[in-house]
């Protein structure tokens, strides 16, 4: 396990996304349920593979051979180590030393895209265009995730408002803690074959704990050393070794 | 005529200073009318609590301002009294909600929770709202013509000298809060 350079030690939490390969179709229903979720705005008309805004690519890998290939959900990886922190000239990207979120602040941000550069997974999206949404979409934008200007960058932050209301939802309780159960990405809620799971990977007990320790998991680009908290899974040692330590290219 | 030099650097600073602390301000803010006219004393002294109106929910979302239903239920006529009649006339009758100016709103990239401000007591309302619940009357909605925000969260005066606690709610505010108690905050607490 990494332990991150910007804490101490490792954060109180350690919320950790499993995909299973094995299970993933490539249907792009948690790409979907992402936009709809984080008011991502439908594709600008110019817009190509590179300049569209995606914040859960759904990316197929061919197989070596002439196998069936294999689809790879790639949200941001949530590193413990995140190379995009240390290049942001504005600080608009902070590891929150509570969750282990990767957070990007795209206020903050001044669109040099230095991170978009830094990131070895290509996770990010540059605002080319001023967002829109035709008239009888905008009702259905969420109250809770802000919209983002032109001209900034931005990325997956593990649906970070469902962890605030969970949050609110705990304090108005009288609880310290949230209950887990309150807390889970819109990807994970949407995908129909189960292949997505979602929790605490400090908990020791608690599922995502015992699969990041499971022989079939791994990481995307492991030797980087990155420390990655979307972990992938898959029954075959070759898709294991093949992203692992190639990961995946864009496009 | 040749002025000495400090006489004449003073001809242009003042004149320089005064348009940027008297007359800027004027032309940065903006004030709009509330478009109804409110008494929370009127209401609290009839007995009714805050919570009666700004209520935490048990999910732990802030209800914010009262829906207009809430005031049908004392307010379904009109009577003697200009302000209810305008409520009853414009609101109550076709069912709309009223466009309340909120002072204290903050920008949309801010996620400000009520629940773990106030429940138990925590904090009164009145150390971040001042003594806006004993109001007779609504105040003075200004906002900053550039951002669209409320001066409430800059706070009344520019150089924000002689401010009471409550006046004023930007980003090192809240900040400076959360340090006196000791709480060291993420980005992502207060952002969204
Ligand atoms: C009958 C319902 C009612 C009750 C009871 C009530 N309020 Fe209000 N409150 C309103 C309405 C309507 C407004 C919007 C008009 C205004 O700004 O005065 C408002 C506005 C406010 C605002 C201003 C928010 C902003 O930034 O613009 C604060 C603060 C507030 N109330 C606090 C209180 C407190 C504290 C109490 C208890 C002492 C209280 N209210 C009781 C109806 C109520
Ligand atoms: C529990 C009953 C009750 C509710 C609910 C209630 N009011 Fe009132 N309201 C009163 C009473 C009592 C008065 C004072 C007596 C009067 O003038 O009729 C009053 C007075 C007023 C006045 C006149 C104040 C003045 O000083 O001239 C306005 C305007 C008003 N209410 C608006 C509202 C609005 C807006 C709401 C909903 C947010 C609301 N009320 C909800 C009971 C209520
Ligand atoms: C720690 C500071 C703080 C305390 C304590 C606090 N508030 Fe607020 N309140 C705020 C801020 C900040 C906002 C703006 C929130 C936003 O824009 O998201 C706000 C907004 C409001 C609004 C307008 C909400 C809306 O969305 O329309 C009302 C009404 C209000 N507060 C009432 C209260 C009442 C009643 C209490 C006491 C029970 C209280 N507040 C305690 C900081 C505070
Ligand atoms: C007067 C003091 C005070 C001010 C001003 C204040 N806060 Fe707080 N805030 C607190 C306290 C105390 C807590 C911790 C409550 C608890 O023990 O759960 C807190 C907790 C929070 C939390 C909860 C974090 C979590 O772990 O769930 C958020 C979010 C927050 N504040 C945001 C804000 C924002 C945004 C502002 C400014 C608009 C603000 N606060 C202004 C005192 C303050
Ligand atoms: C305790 C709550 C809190 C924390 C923590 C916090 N902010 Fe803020 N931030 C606010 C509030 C409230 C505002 C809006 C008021 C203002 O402009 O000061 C704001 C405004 C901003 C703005 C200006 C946005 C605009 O629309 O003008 C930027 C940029 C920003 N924050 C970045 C950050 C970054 C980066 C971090 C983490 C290093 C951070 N904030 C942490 C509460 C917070």
């Amino acid at each position: 396990m990494h332990t991150s350079k910007h804490t101490t030690s490792l954060p109180a939490h350690r919320y950790t996304l499993v995909v299973d390969l094995d299970r993933c179709t490539g249907c792009g229903a948690c790409g979907t349920a992402c936009a709809v979720e984080n008011n991502i705005p439908p594709a600008a008309e110019k817009a190509t593979e590179r300049t569209g805004t995606v914040w859960m690519r759904v990316h197929e890998a061919a197989a070596a051979g002439d196998g069936p290939s294999t689809f790879v959900p790639i949200p941001c990886q949530q590193c413990d180590n995140p190379p995009c922190v240390d290049v942001c000239p504005q600080r608009a990207i902070e590891y929150d030393p509570r969750t282990g979120i990767v957070a990007q602040i795209p206020v903050r941000c001044l669109g040099c895209r230095y991170c978009m550069v830094a990131c070895p997974y290509h996770t990010r999206s540059f605002n080319w265009w001023t967002p829109e949404w035709p008239e009888g979409m905008k009702a259905t934008l969420n109250p809770d995730v802000s919209i983002r200007t032109r001209g900034v960058v931005e990325k997956c932050n593990f649906c970070v408002q469902r962890l605030q209301a969970a949050r609110a939802k705990a304090s108005a309780a009288g609880q310290a803690e949230i209950d887990p159960a309150d807390y889970v990405p819109a990807c994970v809620e949407a995908c129909p074959s189960r292949a997505l799971s979602f929790g605490d990977a400090a908990d020791e007990k608690g599922e995502v704990a015992r699969l990041a320790k499971d022989p079939e998991s791994f990481r995307l680009l492991a030797g980087l050393g990155t420390g990655p908290k979307v972990l992938y899974r898959s029954s075959d040692p070759a898709v294991r070794e093949r992203l692992s330590r190639t990961g995946v290219t864009r496009g | 005529m040749k002025l000495p030099a400090p006489v004449s650097f003073a001809v242009g600073l003042v004149p320089a200073l005064a348009a940027g602390w008297l007359l800027f301000p004027r032309l940065l803010y903006r004030t709009e009318a509330q478009p109804l006219p409110f008494n929370h004393k009127a209401h609290t002294e009839g007995g009714m609590g805050c919570a009666d109106c700004h209520a935490v929910a048990e999910n732990g979302r802030f209800a914010g301002l009262p829906a207009t239903e809430a005031c049908a239920g004392c307010h379904a006529e009109k009577g003697d009294n200009a302000g209810i009649n305008a409520l009853v006339a414009s609101y109550v009758e076709p069912g709309r909600e009223v466009p309340w100016l909120v002072h204290a709103r903050q920008p949309d990239n801010v996620y400000f929770p009520h629940a773990p401000h106030v429940t138990g007591d925590k904090l009164a309302c009145a150390r971040c709202h001042g003594p806006h619940g004993e109001s007779t009357a609504t105040k003075a909605y200004v906002v900053n013509r550039l951002s669209g925000y409320s001066r409430d969260i800059w706070g009344p005066s520019i150089a924000r000298v002689g401010r009471k606690e409550w006046q004023g709610m930007k980003m090192s505010d809240c900040i400076q809060c959360h340090r006196a108690g000791g709480r060291e905050s993420a980005c992502l607490d207060c952002h969204k």
